[in-house]
């Protein structure tokens, strides 16, 4: 169980691994996550979303960025290793619907969750613009298998280096002026997904986005992961991961993920000195 | 002043050399003192996670097992549970078969080590015994909790434990979803009748509370651990990481798998807030996850876990129970200079365990009585400074029987405080409930069972524990799933 079958690195800091996981793969709809850990006492347990699945080969898609200790530790794995532990499929599936125009957008690491959201949408029938958002080219991920549902794919970068020099905020609005979607759906780092939060709202498009905090259980026993929706305590692991981007209090959101913020520095830059990864380049 | 263990053997020491042979009369057993407990000096113990409570030693054992007056009408047992056959098993600890006393205990209880550490015994058969009475004070009753885990440690460390017998095969099969007590005693007793057992559990260890809540200085984990080998040994296949419900629905598990029936032990496992303002600031914490981060995921061993503890110098813990001593008692070894438990009503009723109530003082947490949280307050980067009380009198007995706590106007203030662990209690999940078809519950979200069989609304799948009974107890969750094991044994014999 749980081998994994496929690695790729996908830029300097970001990884595909397939995983054998046929329960997962065949229970699993888009939208959905898994939680993994490493074996023994001491690992933490790491929430990813399911990119792909394939129910026939029993296989799941896992596409990670390399951003701190657990994460790093995961990396660190190859082909014909086992991931110990595996749970899922966690969360509350995507509402996959014929809504007629929807945008995805999706930031940095975040496309990988947007793949099977997209796809599906595009499946039901739905015309779908994609808007990728990355801090620089180099950071682009699945660029093909995005390109390939697109009706219209929107590259952005901080630096200009692919696409137009913008954030993805910007084309967004600019869809919603002269486009008019349906839907929006947008994922990536929660303060990307707060700006396109506020961008929709004067247009009134119904806006879904997907809150990555920080989990544990990943089955509604810690509460832990709530946040608040539209005045009502929610919790993400199980109301979740999508809401409506308009209901969010994303300030509360933004400052609870950083509960832990000067541990993880501290152990970050451990883990990079057992690593040997340069620091700054994840 | 602190008793040490070498102390406390010595003392037993000479009694039993004044009684020697265990043939003594009556009276002169209900004069000889209850054997105090070794604990771990409340100074240094606050230090680790070891276990405070050492144990007996063999001359306490003896001794104490000798102010047992093996009543003809037995009084604990009706006390009990699982109705243990108690004057028995201590009458053959004071012979010193400790071993014999041990399997005496295992004819009505699977989980001996764990429950001599965790039952509410002064609740329970302690809360019946004739000496206390005797002596009117439940705390002088014949110290049965303790016994019984001397017995059951000592036959484990000697490796006396048997392996239970397990009929041949019967080629049915039978899920259980969980791996807490209720799921432990259900497995075993199902698995003893020759079916084939699979058990499920969601998270990547098994023992439901046993591991993630209840903290190693109360209940070491490698007890836990050594109980699930034991169904391994049986022949219980254990499938863990997987949730019923999302992994796999529970009707899959009887339709797709050929699964021939199922026990639910899914606990309460849904933590309760107050819903009060500010409960969603960094630095707030249910208890679940407060004690899930330490236990479970071993982050009190910050050395080697990687799963991170929050920073904490003055710890509030809102509520009185056995879940808040655990939290409160976890803060102060993970560091914390200051824990205050508030709790609304006043000492008297506080719902935890007396001993842990006192071990909790022991240690010095202190117990803000008689007052209600109405509000955390946050700095402007959204970590907790404080919380807001209100001060409480005792008035009117409320359904519960306890007076209800009437809030004085005028009192408000605010305390410092940099850490919230919410500790009121656990609901029940409703995975369960939302992904199975005619899974009935009742308001609280408890599933209804026939009483007698512990069957649901769906024939042939069986519930028992917290997810039944609302948060209740081990040996409680444990009675369940052996009720229940009778009754899938008996169904799948006319299936
Ligand atoms: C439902 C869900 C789905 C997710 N899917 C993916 C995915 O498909 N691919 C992926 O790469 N990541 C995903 N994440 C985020 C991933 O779980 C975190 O990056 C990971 O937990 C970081 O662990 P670490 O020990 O490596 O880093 P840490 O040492 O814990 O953190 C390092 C840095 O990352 C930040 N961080 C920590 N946790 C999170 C988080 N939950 N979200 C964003 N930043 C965080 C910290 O603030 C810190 O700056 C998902 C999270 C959730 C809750
Ligand atoms: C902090 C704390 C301290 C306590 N102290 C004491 C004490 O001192 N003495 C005492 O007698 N009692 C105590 N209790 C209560 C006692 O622990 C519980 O009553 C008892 O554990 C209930 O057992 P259970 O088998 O019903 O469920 P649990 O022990 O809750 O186990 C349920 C298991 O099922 C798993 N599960 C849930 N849903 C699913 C699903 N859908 N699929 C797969 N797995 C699932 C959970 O992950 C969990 O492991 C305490 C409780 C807490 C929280
Ligand atoms: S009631 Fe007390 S004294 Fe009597 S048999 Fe039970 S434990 Fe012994
Ligand atoms: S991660 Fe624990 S409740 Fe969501």
């Amino acid at each position: 169980m749980n081998e994994i079958l496929y690695k790729e690195k996908l830029s300097s800091e970001v990884f595909k691994m397939i995983v054998h996981a046929p329960r997962i793969a065949e229970a699993r709809k888009p939208g959905q996550f898994i939680i993994l850990q490493l074996g023994g006492d001491y690992n933490e347990r790491l929430p990813l979303t399911i990119a792909d699945a394939d129910p026939e080969k029993g296989t799941i898609t896992l596409i990670f960025q390399a951003v701190g200790e657990s994460t790093h530790h995961l990396a660190l794995l190859n082909v014909g290793d086992y991931i110990e532990n595996l749970l899922g499929p966690l969360g509350t599936p995507t509402e996959i619907g014929k809504y007629g125009k929807v945008v995805c957008v999706g930031g940095g690491i975040g496309v990988a969750p947007m793949h099977p959201i997209a796809k599906a949408l595009k499946e039901l029938g739905n015309e779908v613009k994609i808007i990728m958002g990355a801090r620089t080219k180099d950071l682009f991920v699945m660029k093909e298998e995005m390109e390939a549902i697109a009706d219209e794919l929107i590259l952005t970068t901080d630096d200009g280096s692919a696409g137009r020099k913008a954030l993805v905020t910007e084309p967004l609005k600019e869809l919603c002026e002269t486009w008019k979607p349906d839907l929006v759906v947008a994922i990536g780092p929660p303060i990307m997904m707060k700006f396109c939060a506020l961008t929709t709202k004067p247009y009134n498009v119904h806006t879904i986005v997907s809150l990555n905090t920080i989990m544990i259980d990943g089955t509604g026993m810690c509460g832990g992961c709530r946040v608040s929706v539209g005045g009502e305590t929610k919790f993400v692991c199980v109301d979740g991961p999508e809401f409506d981007g308009h209901k969010v209090d994303w300030d509360n959101m933004l400052m609870r993920l950083g509960t832990y913020k000067p541990q993880e520095k501290e152990n970050h830059h451990r883990c990079h000195i057992g690593l040997h990864i340069e620091e700054g380049e994840a | 002043m602190h008793t040490t263990l070498e102390e406390l053997d010595m003392q037993a020491k000479q009694i039993l050399a004044k009684f020697g042979d265990n043939n003594i009369s009556i009276k002169e057993r209900t004069t000889i003192p209850l054997q105090e407990m070794p604990a771990q000096d409340p100074a240094v113990r606050i230090t680790n996670m070891e276990e405070v409570a050492l144990g007996y030693s063999e001359n306490q054992v003896k001794v104490e097992a000798m102010r047992c007056l093996q009543c003809k009408n037995k009084p604990c047992i009706q006390g009990c549970p699982v109705g243990i056959d108690i004057p028995s098993f201590i009458k053959k600890a004071a012979e010193g078969d400790f071993a014999g006393a041990n399997a005496k205990i295992k004819e009505s209880s699977l989980l001996p080590s764990i429950c001599g550490r965790v039952c509410p015994q002064e609740n329970q058969c302690q809360k019946y015994c004739t000496v206390g009475k005797m002596k009117k004070d439940v705390e002088q009753s014949v110290a049965i909790g303790r016994i019984e885990r001397y017995v059951a440690d000592y036959s484990r460390e000697h490796n006396l434990d048997v392996v239970p017998s397990v009929k041949a095969s019967t080629k049915k099969k039978v899920a259980i979803v969980g791996t807490g007590p209720a799921s432990v005693a259900a497995a075993a007793d199902v698995r003893r009748e020759g079916h084939t057992v699979v058990m499920f559990e969601a998270l990547h260890k098994a023992g439901g509370v046993l591991v993630y809540g209840i903290p190693e200085f109360r209940l070491p984990k490698k007890l836990v651990e050594r109980e699930i080998d034991g169904l391994v040994d049986m022949g219980i296949e254990i499938n863990k990481n997987y949730l019923v419900g999302k992994t796999r629905t529970l009707d899959d598990l009887r339709d797709k798998d050929g699964f021939d029936a199922v026990f639910v032990g899914a606990g309460a496992g849904l933590p309760k807030f107050m819903n009060i303002p500010g409960e969603n600031l960094i630095g707030v914490f249910s208890a679940n996850e407060y004690l899930t981060r330490s236990n479970l995921m071993k982050a009190y061993d910050q050395k080697h876990s990687l799963t991170p503890l929050f920073n904490s110098e003055k710890v509030a813990i809102f509520g009185g129970g056995n879940v808040a001593m655990d939290a409160a008692r976890t803060a102060k070894r993970l560091g914390a200079k200051e824990v205050t438990i508030i709790y609304r009503r006043s000492e008297a009723e506080l719902p935890a365990r007396k001993e842990e109530v006192h071990h909790a003082k022991e240690e010095g947490i202190n117990f803000l009585v008689l007052h209600q949280p109405h509000e955390i307050i946050g700095d402007e980067n959204g970590f907790v400074k404080g919380v807001k009380v209100v001060t409480c009198e005792l008035g009117e007995p409320d359904a519960s029987g306890r007076r209800r706590p009437v809030e004085i106007e005028g009192t408000e203030q605010v305390l410092d405080f940099d850490t919230v662990v919410v500790s009121i209690g656990n609901a029940s999940n409703p995975l369960l409930k939302q992904t199975t078809d005619g899974l009935e519950v009742n308001k609280r979200g408890n599933i209804i069972v026939n009483e007698e069989t512990c069957e649901t609304s769906i024939e042939g799948v069986f519930a028992g524990g917290d997810i039944v009974l609302g948060a209740a107890t081990v040996i409680l969750a444990m009675g369940q799933g052996r009720k229940a094991a009778k009754a899938i044994n008996e169904y799948l014999s006319k299936k």
